[in-house]
């Protein structure tokens, strides 16, 4: 055997599994298709609940990595199991031996711009929370105004709609609009901002003690209703219609800001991956685990594990939890194999 | 002239001319009434509700509503029992906030 396991992809899940398993003496090899590691959370600005910077979790990781081999700007060009080790075949050339694959292929972040209602890409001041993030970071975004008087948050866009073609909830982004509505809130102290929700899930430590700092402290308005329908005025700022679910009345309101909370969706190259190696995908398009409560990051064929969100939607702790348990995992495969 | 119909006013809630200032004076006097996560606990137990129709929620939510009246009549009908404010999940001191929302009606010499 030759000890060498293959991480496809360089989020912080992958980065983390590949860490941990050259703590634990074998030969991780990342294969990252973008030009940078990181993954979404090196496009993030900020992290809840603490409001800890996404740039800093990333270098210590990426410095973590140091003496890894790591293909960047490189995918999986072909993939054979043969004898008990699968040939590898990148598309910068490269090719390889290894004994097991650790699938860190991560999420998309649902396109805004098929809820065509919301207007994204259509009007001026619509953006998304990774929009949001990306303004946090450089400061340069033409749609975000100098001095809002109004602002509001669309949760569950993409999220938990059939019809967008996502069940599921994307777990994370409740939280992240209220980190963002305070952070908006916190650099236009005079702006009203408006979250419209159908179910507020903050599931986590802290998160409801951060939900009610936004409510308290913040004066941030919580809307139960779905919006259903953007416009933009003749002045062009953005008029949404919803329903005030909890006074069942019709409501509406114009802001000078909307940011869509983009949810997440599964990685569709997932499913060519999946079939190369015969591991199963979902109805939901996320790698099938071997069992959802014990054994989550293994799938069904020996040797083959996945860490993060390739599984569904999750934190960045969860994420990092369950980098370190697919690297048990593949240890103690491995050592089986000796 | 009757033509056989008329015309409803919308019930629909223009946030852009919803004036609130009597929801922030309140706000200011009672902090906790922002944390109202609107669960019902307050009207499921109170003993005005099911022959009044008085609810701390909609109290609260209509006045961030802009709807006075409704409001106004609600609250006529609180004992202050304060049997709402043990039963609130967030803590809210719905009982002071009755209190302070009927003293600000009062100053307000009928201009709600």
């Amino acid at each position: 055997m030759t000890g060498n396991v293959a991480v496809v992809g360089g989020g912080i899940a992958g980065l983390e599994t590949a860490v941990r398993l050259k703590a634990l003496g074998w030969n991780p090899i990342i294969i990252e298709k973008s030009s940078s590691l990181g993954g979404h959370v090196a496009e993030w600005n900020c992290l809840f609940p603490d409001l800890a910077p996404a740039d800093k979790l990333v270098k210590e990781l990426v410095d973590a990595a140091d003496g890894i081999e790591i293909h960047t700007d490189t995918e999986i060009a072909s993939i054979f199991y043969t004898r008990k080790s699968y040939s590898i075949v990148l598309s910068d050339g490269s090719r390889f031996m290894c004994d097991s694959l650790v699938l860190a292929t991560g999420f998309s972040l649902f396109q805004a711009e098929k809820k065509e209602e919301y207007g994204y890409g259509i009007y001026d001041h619509v953006i998304t929370n990774r929009d949001l993030e990306l303004w946090f970071n450089t400061g340069s975004d033409e749609r975000v105004p100098s001095d809002p008087k109004a602002i509001g948050f669309v949760h569950c866009v993409g999220s938990r709609d059939i019809k967008a073609g996502n069940t599921q909830c994307s777990k994370v982004c409740c939280i992240t609009a209220i980190k963002q509505a305070i952070e908006l809130k916190e650099k236009f102290p005079k702006a009203e901002i408006y979250c419209f929700y159908m179910d507020l899930r903050l599931f986590g430590r802290k998160y409801e003690d951060f939900y009610i700092r936004a409510q308290r402290d913040m004066g941030i308005h919580f809307i139960r209703g779905r919006v259903s329908e953007v416009s933009e005025t003749i002045d062009g700022r953005v008029f949404v219609k919803a329903e005030d679910t909890l006074s069942g009345k019709p409501l509406r309101v114009s802001l000078d800001l909307l940011v869509l909370m983009a949810g997440i969706v599964c990685n569709r190259e997932n499913t060519t991956l999946a079939e190369s190696i015969s591991v199963q995908t979902d109805e939901d398009g996320f790698f099938r685990s071997r069992d959802n409560i014990t054994h989550i990051t293994e799938s069904d064929r020996p040797g083959v594990f996945f860490a993060g969100t390739c599984t569904g939607p999750k934190t960045i702790p969860e994420t990092l939890a369950e980098a370190r348990s697919a690297a048990i995992s593949v240890d103690a495969y491995l050592k089986s194999l000796k | 002239m009757d033509f056989g119909f008329s015309l409803s006013p919308s019930s629909a809630v223009n946030l852009d001319r919803t004036d609130m200032s009597l929801y922030e004076m309140l706000c200011d006097r009672e902090p906790t009434a922002r944390t109202c996560i609107g669960c019902g606990s307050c009207s499921a137990t109170c003993t005005a509700s099911a022959i009044s129709g008085m609810s701390v929620r909609k109290v609260l939510l209509g006045i961030q509503r802009g709807q006075y009246r409704e409001v106004e009549k609600m609250l006529s009908h609180c004992m202050l029992c304060g049997k709402c404010t043990m039963v609130c999940p967030r803590g809210v001191n719905t009982r002071h906030l009755i209190l302070e929302l009927c003293r600000l009606y009062g100053n307000s010499e009928g201009e709600l």
